[in-house]
């Protein structure tokens, strides 16, 4: 870990009270209108340095709450604030002073890169845009943000264009980017589900390193409760919109209440109850 | 009867421009009638081209570089055109990964089955409009979607719906042999397990053999009844799924089980496999597992081990084919599949 990149300022709290998100659809072409409520009366806090792990099927809302938190939409009713600062009512300026402390991953590594810039360049541009650097300065950073996330020697990684790498790789520099800016949150949109299971508890290992070693805040949004399980000390597990079962991940996982909860649970690809359960289905 | 044999079966694509790539290298398989199969490796490993050889689906810049297809006795390895087409007809289907991409967008689905059905008449078949309405009806029923969806477009179903159709689809001809390509990737965890559920329900009423090709161990333990683990172009193991889950052979399996754990234990400990597997572009000098392997040895590095009978199945490991003997094939609970292999090495 480079001494270089100083802790995230500790303290911010995200709090999330009665959000709601509607969308006006249109079926067709000509048909009246409809509504989708996405997200559905929702209230959490993700304290300093916690991690929360967001779960729920396609279409539970999950990805909705995470625009919501990061400001790119609005909710419809309720607010959404971090530390002292009205998220849900932000607009341009504002938004961009947000994200230099709320930092997004993104699911799909092969699309969160422009493939035709460097590494190094993609990982200079939130030095230069955020913390006002140089670009020499923000050239330095970038050797520290690499041997961050494990890409080493850096030298070589920073040369390197997205279609030369890993998924793994990939995703590491996504996740590189993401601290650039020294964040205080980061939110993780299905971080590993693309990459191969090979390669999932590496990136995890590392979010779980960041968030102990820097004292980063992590909402981890997830369809798969093993990786939740692994990096999150608390669970919300969301169900069209509302949050159906809430509590500490263990506990939830070992005693859930919700039958939705039990569904997902009962989903995970497990090699080793697989005998067990052929034998009785 | 041995239903699909590959003996030696290699693989390249020759792009036009850039390297060649050896993708599949080396595959002997049979497939027994009514066998659930299942393929595992990571994105590389070959298992999608493997299944796309098998089905006879390469297209250029693919190239099939020899080895023996037999299909129910024919080599399929070397037909072209009707003959092929011929020997597709009620033989063998593909089941690709993206319902959305395998269907035409601006046909409804009963014209997506009239064209399957009047593809492949045979004498006797039914082929006007009712006729189609009604084996497509049942199809549909199989695949446990309501007959209505016969009138709609494939944008107007969801991913899970898409997907039940281009099984219906496949199965329409009857095929002895279905291959599935990452059949449940794209959907939803809930709505993967039901597909994959409804397969393993389909393959065991209509007795078809199934392969299962697939990223994910846990989905492929789930429901083949023999797993075929793929690395670097070769199937490095091929053992009953339950001895494979009691006792994997190659280290390569034994580090993908140990990317799985049950979350509702008390302690998750999640292992990852350190390194990246090898350029296929180039050649390959002894095991391609040994970089990343923690029992490598010398000889790892300097042969590729042979795929040789071990317990129940076979594995391509100096280490393990070492330390454990292969059992002898009358202990073996497939006793034909061991004695068969054990003959062809001998």
């Amino acid at each position: 870990m480079s001494a270089e990149i100083a802790p995230a300022d500790a303290g911010a709290e995200l709090t999330v009270a009665g959000v709601s998100k509607v969308y006006q659809v249109r079926r067709q072409e000509r048909a009246p209108r409809t509504t989708v409520t996405a997200v559905d009366d929702v209230s959490f806090t993700i304290a300093p340095g916690a991690a929360i792990g967001l779960v729920g099927a396609s279409g539970s809302g999950k990805s909705t709450l995470a625009r919501l938190i990061t400001g790119t939409q609005r909710p419809t009713s309720g607010s959404v604030t971090f530390g002292d600062v009205p998220v849900s009512r932000l607009r341009a300026r504002g938004l961009r002073r947000l994200h230099a402390r709320v930092q997004m991953v993104f699911q799909d590594p092969y699309g969160a890169l422009n493939p035709l810039h460097t590494v190094e360049y993609t990982l200079m541009r939130p030095c230069q845009n955020f913390l006002g650097m140089s670009p020499g300065q923000a050239r330095d950073r970038v050797g520290d943000l690499l041997a961050t996330v494990g890409l080493v020697p850096a030298a070589q990684f920073a040369a390197k264009l997205p279609h030369q790498l890993s998924g793994g790789q990939r995703q590491r520099v996504v996740i590189a980017r993401a601290l650039a800016c020294d964040p205080a949150l980061i939110v993780a949109d299905e971080p590993v589900s693309m990459l191969d299971v090979s390669l999932r508890a590496g990136v995890l290992e590392l979010l779980a390193a960041l968030r102990r070693e820097r004292g980063l805040s992590l909402l981890y949004i997830t369809h798969d409760l093993l990786s939740a399980r692994v990096i999150t000390d608390e669970l919300l597990v969301l169900h069209r919109g509302r949050i159906v079962e809430r509590g500490p991940t263990k506990q939830v996982m070992q005693h859930p209440r919700h039958s939705y909860t039990i569904q997902l649970l009962d989903a995970v690809a497990n090699p080793f109850a697989s005998p067990a359960t052929k034998g009785t289905s | 009867m041995t239903l699909l044999e590959a003996r030696g079966v290699n693989v390249s694509y020759v792009p036009a421009r850039g390297q060649r790539i050896w993708a599949v290298r080396d595959v002997d398989l049979a497939l027994e009638p009514g066998e659930f199969v299942g393929i595992v490796g990571e994105s590389g490993c070959g298992k999608t081209t493997l299944g796309y050889a098998l089905t006879r689906m390469l297209r250029p810049p693919a190239r099939l570089d020899g080895g023996v297809i037999t299909f129910d006795g024919t080599d399929i390895a070397t037909l072209h055109g009707e003959r092929l087409r011929r020997q597709r007809r009620g033989g063998f289907a593909l089941v690709l990964q993206s319902g959305m991409n395998a269907l035409n967008p601006v046909r409804t689905v009963q014209h997506q089955f009239a064209d399957v059905l009047k593809a492949h008449v045979r004498p006797g078949d039914d082929v006007t409009r009712p006729g189609i309405a009604r084996r497509a009806t049942e199809l549909l029923e199989a695949v446990r979607l309501d007959a209505d969806v016969l009138r709609r477009f494939p944008h107007e179903l969801s991913g899970g719906m898409r997907q039940r159709v281009s099984i219906g689809l496949a199965l329409a001809l009857q095929p002895r042999l279905v291959v599935f390509d990452e059949p449940t990737t794209a959907l939803d965890l809930v709505v993967q397990q039901a597909v994959m559920q409804m397969i393993k329900d389909l393959q065991r009423d209509r007795g078809f053999t199934a392969v299962l090709i697939s990223h994910d161990l846990g989905v492929v333990l789930e429901a083949a009844d023999r797993v075929m683990v793929m690395y670097a172009g070769r199937i490095v193991e091929d053992q009953p799924a339950a001895a494979l889950t009691r006792g994997p052979h190659h280290p390569y399996t034994e580090a993908l089980l140990d990317c799985y754990a049950d979350p509702r234990a008390d302690v998750v400990q999640l292992a990852g496999i350190p390194g990246a597997p090898p350029d296929l572009s180039l050649p390959q000098t002894g095991c391609s597992f040994a970089p990343r392997c923690a029992l490598a040895e010398e000889i790892c590095a300097a042969q590729d081990p042979p795929l040789t009978p071990l317990g129940p199945g076979r594995a391509a490991c100096h280490v393990r084919a070492r330390r454990a003997p292969a059992a002898p094939s009358a202990s073996a609970p497939r006793g034909a599949h061991a004695g068969r292999e054990a003959g062809h090495v001998g």
